[in-house]
């Protein structure tokens, strides 16, 4: 009993210090995704350049797609985009950009500058898509199956790693399943 | 006032008035973004009080009665438009839990989950006093017990050691 007793502050403290440890890893600005192996929210949505038919976000059924929040103001999607370009590219995947509370004008310059992968670009201005799919942040990507479920949500840029590690052998698993 | 003539000084009273003036300008705006129309008090009340109960997600510290940012705007005007149109806390609890998780709330909810959260300090509280409780208790008796050892060694004459075993006796019945 005694050298329980003795023991104990050790293994309190030895418990503490592993909590601690394991938060020191942990980001508080990921927060997981409640929308994951949930179906994407459906929604219509104005497109850019504008003057097109809108967007229908269930035209995409049967398809493995990839929604790709972005901005003209924000920074970081400046250095993801070569990697959406060649994840479109390798992948032969759509990859539908959501132009977040932005000005279209200023979107349409950004994509001529940095040129332009998506099948489809959205003009969200005011938000609303972003809302019902929990964005809280730029960039966002979501990876979507053929059956409308989000699989995947990459909170900031893509990088390197998350594009070859995670995201293409993602993408090609989703594609080997029939719909 | 002969002080401020020295420049020092004046440059320090300056920059004293810049730091207590500056903040100001960072106050939320409380006036004009919040003081928005509803039918009823009830509802206006409703509105206050869920937005000091959800987190920003942006800035995460803060919640969204006191955050600046731009989702946090955006939230407002999801949360006031669904009490005009008749949610319930309930429903609007489900809706941003829906999209964004449990981190939504400013205060963690009480469950299965977060019941260690909320119970760990105390638990750790109550065996940190346990053990001081059990330390003292121990030195105690060890001081006690030592005393007796010292009066029972056996060293000099027999009247010594009638002494030494009166003074245990003594300490032993204290």
């Amino acid at each position: 009993m005694k050298l329980v007793l003795k023991l104990l502050p050790l293994v309190v403290f030895v418990a503490l210090a592993a909590f601690l440890y394991r938060g020191l890893s942990l980001d508080p600005s990921e927060l997981p995704s409640p929308l994951i192996d949930k179906p994407a929210p459906s929604f219509v949505m104005g497109t850019l350049p504008p003057g097109q038919q809108p967007f229908d976000s269930s035209s995409m059924a049967g398809q493995v797609w990839v929604l790709n929040v972005w901005a003209s103001w924000c920074r970081p999607c400046i250095q993801e985009h070569p990697l959406i370009i060649r994840l479109a590219q390798q992948m032969q995947v759509p990859v539908v950009g959501l132009n977040y509370k932005d000005d279209p004008t200023d979107a349409q310059r950004w994509l001529n500058q940095y040129g332009d992968p998506f099948a489809h670009v959205l003009s969200d201005q005011a938000g609303d898509v972003g809302l019902d799919y929990g964005v809280y942040g730029v960039p966002e990507s979501f990876i979507i199956d053929r059956q409308g479920i989000i699989r995947y949500k990459q909170v900031g840029p893509i990088d390197e790693a998350s594009l070859t590690d995670t995201i293409m052998p993602l993408i090609e698993r989703l594609k080997e399943h029939d719909s | 006032m002969r002080i401020l003539r020295q420049t020092p000084a004046r440059l320090f009273l300056c920059l004293c008035l810049a730091l207590i003036s500056g903040p100001a300008t960072l106050l939320p705006l409380p006036a004009a973004e919040l003081m928005t129309q509803f039918d009823t008090a009830e509802q206006e009340a409703r509105y206050q009080e869920l937005l000091r109960e959800y987190r920003c997600l942006k800035c995460q510290n803060q919640n969204l009665a006191d955050s600046q940012a731009g989702l946090a705007s955006d939230l407002r005007r999801e949360i006031r438009e669904q009490i005009l149109s008749g949610k319930t806390n309930e429903d609007i609890d489900q809706y941003l839990v829906g999209r964004y998780g449990e981190f939504v709330f400013y205060r963690p909810r009480l469950s299965n989950k977060t019941l260690l959260l909320w119970t760990g300090p105390f638990v750790l509280l109550a065996l940190c006093l346990v053990g001081v409780y059990v330390m003292i208790r121990r030195r105690r008796t060890r001081s006690r017990d030592q005393r007796v050892a010292d009066a029972t060694t056996a060293s000099g004459s027999a009247e010594e050691l009638a002494e030494k075993l009166q003074k245990a006796r003594d300490l032993l019945s204290s």
